[in-house]
């Protein structure tokens, strides 16, 4: 803008917008919109997911950490909350689900059946979703207090920072690419 | 009529079927013969009234011949009274369905045929209930490790096994103090 009282100012340049010019790079800035709007999967598959539904209502309020939109579409979610039993018949569902949630794509194995079978060392419990489906965070807890989960998320956010937006978080697209 | 008179009235129809009864704190069990199970259990039902069926379970008496025994919980709706009918069944024998006479048996029957192997004739829909299709053990059957087998049915489901690592909750089956019939953990293969 040209000012009245100078009538060399540039014409093209406002100085009133320094203050809005952020200089970063692309990926920190996509990784800083992309870990503040997690749109959870609820994998709810036992107690804990009753934690879960806890972690999202009013007293928890997963909102504060731009998570409390829990799609149940895997369309439309960004990480997988795998909490509870995962047995073996319902193991290949989890992974199909899993499959079809577009990239980027996180998963956070809540409590100890998702982690690890938990306290079920039997013929029908798969012991821990990290057998089939890639785990970015593990809560532990049986089942974890919401607190435990919602510092899951914050752990999954600092992973998150620090990840490649492209190299990291689309994998399996570069493995379709290259295959 | 109460439990008590129930059975006398079971062991003046049937006789040398009914094999044993017990009395144990008020609960009334009567054994009797598999041939003659269907029988006892419609008489219960439409004669002393048993309108109501609790529970179908089995168990597995590893080692001993006949192996396995069926365990029916009847009572009243109202209920008045209890009684157990129990009938002894060999591995290579059926046992009568009974979903004819309570149609709430239909997935108890099917509990003890997917996690037992027992086969029941005359049942309408004989599919495994809580594994699936195709699972080629019967999990609760002494014989079966706790840890489980190894199983692959690809695009249904696998089953690998649970690393049991002295675990608890082991027990075996059969005679023997409690040393040797609780051991830490136990290998079968």
């Amino acid at each position: 803008m040209v000012s009245d009282n100078n009538e060399i100012a540039h014409a093209a340049y406002d100085s009133k917008i320094e203050g809005n010019v952020i200089f970063t790079r692309v990926d920190a800035a996509i990784n800083w919109m992309r870990k503040n709007s997690m749109w959870p999967m609820p994998m709810g598959l036992a107690c804990c997911a009753i934690e879960m539904m806890a972690s999202a209502c009013s007293r928890f309020d997963l909102s504060r950490f731009g998570a409390e939109v829990m799609r149940f579409s895997p369309r439309q979610a960004d990480v997988m909350i795998v909490a509870g039993t995962v047995t073996y018949k319902m193991a290949l569902a989890v992974k199909r689900i899993w499959d079809q949630m577009p990239e980027p794509k996180w998963c956070i194995a809540m409590g100890a059946c998702a982690s690890s079978g938990g306290m079920y060392r039997s013929y029908a419990v798969l012991q821990g979703i990290d057998n089939l489906i890639p785990v970015d965070v593990y809560v532990s807890g049986c089942p974890p207090r919401p607190e435990a989960l919602i510092e899951g998320l914050m752990k999954l956010q600092s992973k998150i920072e620090g990840e490649h937006a492209l190299e990291e978080q689309k994998k399996e697209f570069f493995e379709e690419l290259s295959s | 009529m109460s439990s008590a008179q129930d059975i006398e009235a079971l062991k003046k129809k049937f006789g040398e079927a009914v094999v044993a009864t017990v009395e144990f704190r008020g609960e009334h069990t009567a054994e009797v013969k598999l041939a003659s199970l269907k029988e006892v259990l419609a008489h219960a039902r439409e004669t002393l009234g048993y309108d109501f069926l609790i529970d179908i379970s089995s168990l597995d008496h590893f080692g001993k011949d006949p192996r396995f025994e069926m365990v029916y919980e009847l009572a009243t709706v109202d209920d008045s009274k209890h009684l157990r009918i129990r009938a002894k069944v060999g591995e290579e024998d059926s046992v009568p369905s009974v979903v004819s006479l309570w149609a709430g048996a239909e997935w108890h029957e099917r509990e003890v045929f997917d996690m037992m192997g027992i086969r029941f004739d005359d049942h309408p829909d004989l599919r495994r209930i809580l594994m699936w299709e195709g699972y080629p053990y019967y999990p609760l059957r002494k014989d079966f490790p706790l840890a489980g087998r190894p199983s692959e049915m690809p695009d249904v489901a696998f089953t690998g096994k649970a690393p049991l690592e002295g675990g608890p909750f082991v027990t075996a089956p059969g005679e023997g103090n409690p040393v040797t019939r609780e051991p830490r953990s136990r290998e079968i293969d």
